[in-house]
């Protein structure tokens, strides 16, 4: 049988899905007794070259309440063309469409290795993309100009019958009408007054009188209805020149002020005019910002530059005069954003912060990005933007909009909660716990912007009590259902079923700590540490989290009392307090030297990838590269740093290489220059390469440092490593870092 | 007529039973004895005639002759019809002073009567009451006759007081002849008084209900509708027949004799004697009080010392001593500043002084600016102001000797100290937060509803805005226009444009936001037109297009105002928004306006409501627009009512013009709006002005009328003042004038020039003070005095009820007359109306004023034009108000074709008017051709090319609005 590494390493290529335990308890309180709760990570869009979607509709459970999906673990009489539901044992018919099935002509959702299967519905009318740029023009001239040959390059990037909006904001917000001959024209708003939606819509003209509505409905034909959002290929040489023209704000700023900057409305413009547009269909409304929001609702810092934006001290001491009401406004957009459909992407590009605390609901409640950076005219804003216009295999976008998530339990579990982009989509049944961890009491979910790395943590409970045993041999299964807007318009569902066996921990303990997996546990642990530090104070959750590392091994240690010395853990826990120890280092939880707006965009990011760039974030990977041997990991520990190694540290955010003092020093000599020495050469480039493809891969760009022994920028490797050298003891190593 | 005057019952209006003159007695339009159509009345369209059919009258009946002085009665008797002008032959010298010794002698036993001023007001009453009552002198109480003989017999100081009677002047005729009831064979009744201008003629036709043989109706309805807004009708004021009238007028036999309205003092004479006398000549402003000639006479004037008629008139020019005679004469204290008046180019423009840091000299206790009344003192070092008699040092900079005369040595050199007017440069001390202000700026703001564009109104708009923006105003020196322009267009929503000079097309922005307007942009709305005129000409060009296909029908209007004020502000210049609009402004937006037309108003006391602004909303507007230096001019293309009084306010309180153009119609009105547009935009205009005008120790200023706004009681602010515009100012004492020291006024207006330079106006005037009431009459100017009488009067029609305003200024102008008559006139019969030279034709020009259709209720008049002209008249000076209120009417078919000279104008009344002429009527708003239906066709063929007046097509030519005076 293969090892547990392995089934969990195929369960999550076929499915998407990490499992904390891959053999659950089967009674409420052993589950509780394990610390570590049943939950899983959950990719649903994870890219499957190997899957290709099926041209037909699922077939549903009969059941109201159930309405699961027909799945290989399901029981099936041929003969009756009879099929029984794992989750409610309703059996059902067959539709008409089935009536060829039988043992050796069965459908796709019926063989074993589509325990994960992709649905293409074709009904209804194809919504088109949207996209909707909200652009600040509060820049510095190169910023802005660099702003806007960006987006001018991505108008190429965009599929021609996409939908593209442009909303300009300073002081004043303007909606560009893009239609338009010969005179370019907008909408303006004052960039102080909030406006609710439907004021919004009748100052734009959407709400159109009755009667075109009726005539508009008939033709379902949603292009007409907006001027401003126009098919890109009816208007990319108006826009490219709109864009072109596009001026700073030409307000005066006077000296010892902060440019007057409307974000608030013009978000609430943006999502007003979408959802008086185009409800429930997918849009992606794209902030970049390049300062925080001054003025009007949502505004974060006043314009009087002598008053620094808020910082976690203020915030501590309840100082930050704005925060409140900003984050009340932005999350009020949020939501409603999230409820047509819509993902809000913010882009901030600044040397100081923009307001990403107040504003980051809006990219983590509708799953739209956040980039931030120092500058629209750096190669990490420049090629974090083009990435988002990445293309997969079959030349779609590597985006899916307005997606629902719906989770199906049998009847042991429920389903306490979810950690992740989305927002709750209010649903109860009986398969909801009361018990909740992250977004809760609902069984499904709305996640606006999706791709193929984003991740949800999902949290169950187990609900058997202790003395209805499950029968041996019984298993639990989950079923994920995704219905999404594809990023080829297409409406499509994806089914994944998995289910996993019971064990009774007091008899089987083995079992089950064996089916550990500790990575999926620690991600699963730091997600909610993090949800939990969004809204208590940073101590309480590392108590939490402590306490949960104590009793997790309490629980699976083994050792004799008294005796530090003899404490074990077993191979599958043995890394896991590792990873808490880096997390509780982590920015994630440490607020010390991160301002608000960093904390919120580790944060963001954090909560939304998958499993391996999440164990990075927490712990961040450190490669050596020297003359002894290949490139090999080393741990995360100053001892690593040697005067004779390369270092390569990949904190996710960050790639740093590391020049060893020897190295260094060669380097300053000269010696990769000289044919004879070809070979440091190679062990110079090698760690190059390597970040590269790092670099090549990851969204959002990380920041690429390339530095040496005693160079300033060291300090990015010297703050992650383990310090288990310092001046303390420094029989070795103290002289290097004094 | 101070304000206090309309607050308070007329003293004067109370009706005086036993002597049955007052104005309830007037009631002989029932009379059953008129029931005979008079033959001579055949032409219903008569009296409207002129009027009406817009002075073609195709088809109307034959030009009115003059028959309606016969319908008194005359005919009844039997007597032909009398044919008017020409006096009756057989009564030649009855008519010429029958008219004033009508009854009133009967009532008064006692010649010379206490209450003269009664009975002048009912004379005057009965003047455009045009009936005198009848009946109410039975002939049995015939007053004495000797009485009335020394009027006749020339008057004691012959260019004084002229007695009013036509002929009295060549010839007196016998008095005893025709004073005596028992001598003269008509009853004083019959002297009527119908010949004068105006009344006549209405008063044949408005009698309400028109009798059933008076055969009047049939031809009058349907030119009712034509009537225009100066239709008079006096008349109207005492509705329905007084109950009195009848059962007297049936007594008296009914005599055939009228007034003679030839002998009736006339305007036209009087001005051509002025102009006789002073015309073309110098006049010299070198005099303490002297009076000028009239502003219809053409004369070059030259400033001596005080400022010129052009700036500055007076009511009179001579001021009482004391209040107590100021209050015995009521002839109001008032002078019309037109600070920004046109000067004609032969006459020396005005000299600019500047003083550099220091500024310019002024008192240190009144802050009176250095003038001509400045007293140099102490071998010059010290100076006593005229105005305070504070004595003050002069500035070292400022020191000059003095010559032997106690005169500076610099006294020509400097004009401060030798004109009337003149320019100061101001200092940063003047401007608004101590910064040079910058340049002022248009903003033009075209409404582009359905209407304005379907009419092709918009593009008309555009197209002549090319051409017009080349010609904007600049200052004299310099080669480009430093005014910056702006574009905004609006329906429900306002759109802004960006014509910045270096983008390669226009952009538009739209503010949908009208509740809280404000701009969107700041650079690139007010832009240099030389250097934006490519991308300027691309908008205009593009604006028809842009909303040919829009269908929106609804307008704010407030918001616009706004928006044009905001852009002003965010620039931080004056300037002036020329606003194009066509409709109520019914969109939500604030300011919003009903349609609140309500003829039942009309004639109650809540008519002022029609007068008064719908909503407070403007009212701020405007004072947020002054306060910003922000002038607004209006161009109404009304197709139906828009409710002038309230969109009207925020130009008339911010010196802006209304232009109103009815039922605007591209062929016949594009040429008149093109004019006027050209006109305003470069007419010779000053910004965000202050004014204040300072008098001399006795008096002051306490009432102010005009095209501004005032704050406090002494500084009138006005957002721009161009040169059409004049301000009328009431003075009254507080103290005793001296005879010796006269009575001074400065005007000193404190405005931004186009170029935007801070600069002070000056302007200089000096009067006499007199304890002598003949002295003040001597010097009074009725052209003032119509003026003052006209906007005080427009400004109590927000206030008080019309009748009430009506009965002030009969009453007030009976007192006026009464008080010379009682004190400057040797004693004459009571029946004998003794004028003032200065005040001759007052009675006619209040008779004018009172047949304004705004003093005037009359249904047939829309509310919207009455609010027009009660507007138009507040800014008016002086000799706009004249030719506004008596129009010139020239006889067309005399004219010469060789020469360049018009025509004399002859009196304007509709009994002038003949069928074989052809006549022009202007007023200064309108211009009324009428076509006699027997006019000359080899006239009709050289005006308009067709062969006979059957061919006249109305549709070549404006339509015409009716205008009798």
């Amino acid at each position: 049988m293969a090892t547990y590494l392995e089934f969990i390493q195929q369960n999550e290529e076929r499915d998407g899905v990490r499992f904390s335990w891959n053999v659950w308890p089967s009674s409420r309180l052993e589950a509780t007794r394990m610390v570590v709760p049943l939950a899983c990570l959950l990719t649903p869009l994870r890219e499957r070259p190997d899957l290709p979607p099926v041209q037909y509709e699922p077939v549903l459970c009969s059941r109201p309440t159930c309405k699961a999906i027909l799945n290989p673990l399901c029981q099936v009489d041929y003969r009756a063309k009879l099929w029984a539901c794992n989750f409610c044992f309703q059996r059902n018919q067959f539709p008409p469409a089935y009536t060829g099935i039988s043992e050796v002509n069965q459908p796709a959702e019926l063989m074993p290795q589509f325990s994960t299967i992709e649905y293409v519905i074709q009904r209804g009318p194809q919504s088109p993309l949207i996209f909707l740029y909200v652009v600040d023009t509060c820049l510095e001239e190169d910023d802005l100009q660099a702003l806007k040959e960006s987006l001018q390059m991505s108008l190429s990037l965009l599929p021609p019958d996409a939908l593209v909006g442009l909303i300009t904001f300073g002081r004043m917000v303007q909606v560009h009408e893009l239609s338009c001959e010969g005179i370019s024209k907008s909408f303006v708003f004052r960039g102080t007054k909030d406006l609710t939606a439907k004021q919004i819509q009748d100052m734009l003209g959407l709400t159109t009188p009755a009667m075109p509505m009726q005539q508009a409905r008939p033709q379902e034909h949603p292009f007409v209805s907006s001027r401003f959002l126009q098919p890109i290929q009816k208007i990319d040489m108006n826009l490219t020149d709109l864009l072109g023209e596009l001026q700073r704000d030409p307000w005066p700023v006077t000296q010892g002020k902060r440019p007057l900057r409307s974000t608030g409305v013009a978000l609430s413009i943006a999502v007003g005019l979408l959802e008086g547009t185009f409800p429930n269909t997918g849009a992606r409304i794209m902030l970049f910002t390049g300062g925080p929001p001054t003025q009007g609702p949502g505004m974060v810092v006043g314009d009087e530059l002598k008053v620094p934006i808020r910082s976690w001290h203020d915030i501590e001491k309840d100082n930050a005069r704005f925060m409140k009401k900003a984050t009340k406004h932005y999350e009020m957009l949020a939501n409603r954003a999230a409820t047509n459909g819509h993902c809000i992407d913010i882009y901030a590009c600044a040397l100081d912060q923009t307001g990403l605390l107040e504003m980051k609901c809006c990219a983590n409640l509708t799953g739209g990005h956040m980039v931030m950076g120092d500058s629209f005219n750096t190669s990490l804003f420049k090629q974090t933007f083009q990435r988002i216009f990445s293309k997969d295999f079959n030349g779609n976008f590597r985006m899916a909009f307005g997606a629902t998530l719906e989770v199906k339990t049998s009847r042991e579990l429920k389903i306490a909660g979810a950690v992740g982009p989305c927002v709750s989509l209010n649903v109860k049944g009986p398969c909801v716990s009361e018990n909740e961890l992250g977004v809760g009491g609902t069984s499904q979910w709305k996640i606006c912007g999706l791709d193929p790395t984003s991740t949800l943590g999902i949290y169950f409970e187990v609900v058997n009590q202790h003395n209805a045993p499950i029968p041996q041999g019984g298993r639990g299964a989950i079923q994920f259902v995704t219905q999404y807007q594809h990023s080829s318009t297409q409406r499509r569902i994806r089914v994944t079923t998995v289910a996993r066996n019971w064990a009774d921990a007091q008899s089987h303990l083995r079992h089950i700590e064996a089916a550990f997996d500790q990575e999926a546990a620690a991600v699963l642990m730091a997600r909610l540490g993090v949800f939990r530090a969004e809204s208590e104070e940073g101590p309480d959750v590392l108590r939490w989290l402590d306490r949960q590392l104590i009793r997790l091994c309490q629980k699976f240690g083994q050792y004799n009392k008294e005796d530090p010395t003899s404490f074990r853990l077993s191979d599958s826990f043995s890394l896991y307090p590792q990873f808490m120890f880096h997390l509780r280092r982590s920015p994630f939880l440490q607020v010390f030297n991160n301002s608000p707006d960093e904390s919120s965009y580790y944060r963001h990011h954090f909560a939304r990838q998958d499993l391996t760039q999440s164990l990075i974030m927490i712990q961040p990977i450190l490669y050596s590269y020297s003359f002894h041997g290949p490139p090999e990991p080393v741990l995360l520990d100053s001892s690593s740093i040697l005067a004779d190694r390369i270092l390569l540290m990949d904190t996710f955010f960050q790639i740093v290489i590391y020049l060893g003092e020897t190295i260094a020093q060669w380097r300053k000599a000269g010696y990769q220059d000289m044919p004879e020495y070809e070979n440091f050469k190679h062990l110079l480039q090698a760690p190059l390469d390597d970040a590269q493809e790092i670099l090549q891969a990851r969204f959002p760009m990380p920041r690429y440092i390339n530095t040496e022994h005693g160079g300033s920028q060291a300090r990015f490797l010297l703050s992650k490593v383990n310090p288990s050298q310092t001046h303390n003891n420094l029989y070795t190593w103290g002289q290097i870092l004094l | 007529m101070s304000q206090q005057g309309y607050v308070a019952t007329p003293p004067y209006s109370q009706s005086q039973p036993g002597i049955g003159l007052s104005p309830p007695n007037y009631g002989h339009y029932g009379d059953p004895s008129h029931a005979a159509p008079p033959p001579g009345m055949m032409k219903p369209a008569g009296p409207l005639g002129a009027a009406a059919p817009g002075g073609m009258m195709p088809q109307g009946p034959p030009p009115p002759g003059p028959h309606q002085f016969g319908q008194n009665g005359a005919h009844a008797q039997g007597h032909p019809p009398q044919r008017f002008p020409g006096p009756p032959p057989a009564h030649s010298a009855a008519p010429s002073y029958a008219p004033y010794s009508p009854s009133t002698q009967s009532s008064y036993p006692s010649p010379v009567s206490t209450s003269s001023v009664t009975q002048l007001g009912s004379q005057l009453n009965a003047m455009h009451v045009n009936s005198y009552g009848p009946g109410m002198a039975p002939p049995s109480q015939g007053p004495p006759g000797p009485l009335s003989a020394p009027s006749f017999q020339g008057p004691p100081r012959p260019p004084q007081p002229s007695v009013l009677q036509p002929g009295s002047q060549v010839l007196p005729p016998p008095p005893t002849a025709l004073n005596g009831p028992g001598a003269s064979p008509l009853p004083p009744s019959t002297h009527r008084q119908d010949g004068l201008p105006g009344p006549a003629p209405p008063n044949a036709q408005y009698q309400p209900p028109p009798l059933p043989g008076q055969n009047l109706g049939a031809g009058y309805p349907p030119q009712q509708a034509n009537y225009g807004p100066q239709m008079a009708g006096a008349q109207l004021s005492y509705p329905g027949g007084f109950p009195g009238g009848p059962a007297q007028m049936a007594g008296p036999p009914q005599p055939q004799k009228k007034l003679d309205p030839d002998s009736i003092p006339s305007p036209i004479q009087v001005i051509e004697n002025d102009r006789a006398t002073r015309g073309g000549q110098v006049y010299a402003t070198n005099t303490r009080g002297q009076v000028p000639p009239l502003v219809t006479t053409d004369c070059v004037i030259q400033d001596q010392g005080n400022a010129s008629p052009r700036y500055i008139r007076c009511t009179t020019y001579c001021f009482p001593c004391t209040s107590d005679m100021a209050k015995q004469a009521q002839i109001p204290l008032a002078a019309v500043i037109k600070p920004f008046a046109t000067i004609p180019s032969n006459e020396t423009p005005l000299y600019l002084v500047n003083h550099g840091e220091n500024g310019p000299v002024r008192c240190n206790r009144c802050k009176a600016y250095m003038c001509p009344f400045m007293q140099f003192i102490e071998g010059g070092r010290r100076y006593q102001c005229g105005f305070c008699n504070c004595v003050n040092d002069v500035p070292p900079f400022y020191f000059q000797h003095l010559d032997h005369i106690g005169r500076r040595l610099d006294h020509y050199e400097k004009p401060e100290l030798s004109l009337g007017s003149y320019e100061y440069v101001a200092t940063l001390d003047y401007c608004r937060k101590n910064k040079p202000p910058s340049a002022p700026a248009f903003v033009f703001m075209i409404d582009v509803s359905y209407s304005n564009i379907k009419n092709g109104l918009v593009k008309l708009i555009c197209e002549e805005l090319k051409t017009v923006l080349e010609k904007l105003p600049k200052e004299e020196q310099e080669e480009t226009s430093a005014i910056r322009v702006g574009f905004i267009t609006y329906n429900k929503v306002l759109h802004f444009f960006n014509v910045k000079s270096n983008l390669a097309q226009p952009q538009m922005m739209v503010v949908t936001d009208v509740s809280e307007v404000f701009v969107p942009l700041l650079d690139g709305f007010l832009v240099n037109y030389q250097e934006s005129q490519s991308v300027i000409h691309n908008l205009l060009d593009q604006i028809p297009d842009m909303f040919a296909d829009s269908n929106e029908n609804e307008t704010v209007f407030a918001p616009v105002i706004q928006a044009g004020m905001e852009a002003l502000k965010a620039a931080d210049c004056p300037g002036k928004l020329f606003i194009f609009h066509s409709s109520l402004p019914t969109a939500e937006a604030p300011g919003k306006l009903k349609n609140r037309d309500d003829k039942k108003l009309i004639n109650t006391d809540k008519e002022k409501v029609l007068f008064q602004p719908q909503t407070n909303v403007y009212d701020s507007l405007a004072r947020d627009c002054v306060a910003h230096g922000c002038c607004v001019t209006l161009f109404l293309f009304p197709s139906q009512y828009v409710d002038v009084a309230s969109l009207g306010l925020v130009p008339l309180l911010t010196g802006g013009t209304l232009y109103k153009y009815n039922n605007f119609q591209m062929h016949l009105d594009s040429q008149q709006f093109l004019n006027d547009l050209r006109n305003d935009i470069e007419k010779k205009i000053g910004f965000d002005a202050i004014m204040r005008v300072r008098t001399s120790t006795g008096f002051r200023a306490t009432d102010f009328f005009g095209g501004i706004f005032m704050n406090n009681t002494t500084d009138i602010e006005m957002a721009a003042i161009d040169c059409d515009k004049a301000v009328t100012v009431e003075f009254k004492h507080d103290d005793k004038l001296g005879e010796d020291s006269g009575a001074l006024i400065q005007c000193a207006v404190l405005y931004t020039t186009v170029g935007g330079q801070r600069r002070l106006r000056i302007h200089n005037l000096s009067l006499n003070c007199s304890s002598q009431l003949a002295d003040l009459y001597k010097s009074c100017e009725t052209d003032a005095l119509v003026n003052f009488f006209a906007k005080s009067a427009f400004k109590a029609v927000l206030h008080q009820p019309l009748k009430v305003i009506r009965e002030i200024l009969v009453n007030q102008t009976a007192h006026m007359l009464a008080c010379y008559r009682k004190n400057c006139a040797s004693p004459s019969a009571a029946s004998q109306l003794i004028l003032p030279d200065s005040m001759k034709v007052l009675p006619v020009y209040m008779n004018c004023l009172l047949k304004n259709c705004v003093l005037l209720s009359r249904p047939e008049i829309s509310t919207d034009e009455r609010a027009y002209q009660r507007q138009l008249v507040m800014t008016m000076g002086v000799a706009d108000s004249q030719l506004f209120f008596y129009p010139q009417l020239l006889p067309i078919h005399t004219l010469d074709v060789k020469s360049t000279a018009l025509p004399t104008a002859i009196r304007c009344s509709e009994s002038r008017l003949s069928e074989e002429g052809v006549f022009l009527l202007a007023n200064g708003l309108n211009m009324f051709l009428w076509l006699g239906v027997s006019s000359p066709p080899e006239l009709i063929q050289g005006i308009f090319n067709v062969p006979s007046f059957a061919h006249v097509n109305t549709d070549m030519i404006p339509p015409i609005y009716s205008c009798i005076f």
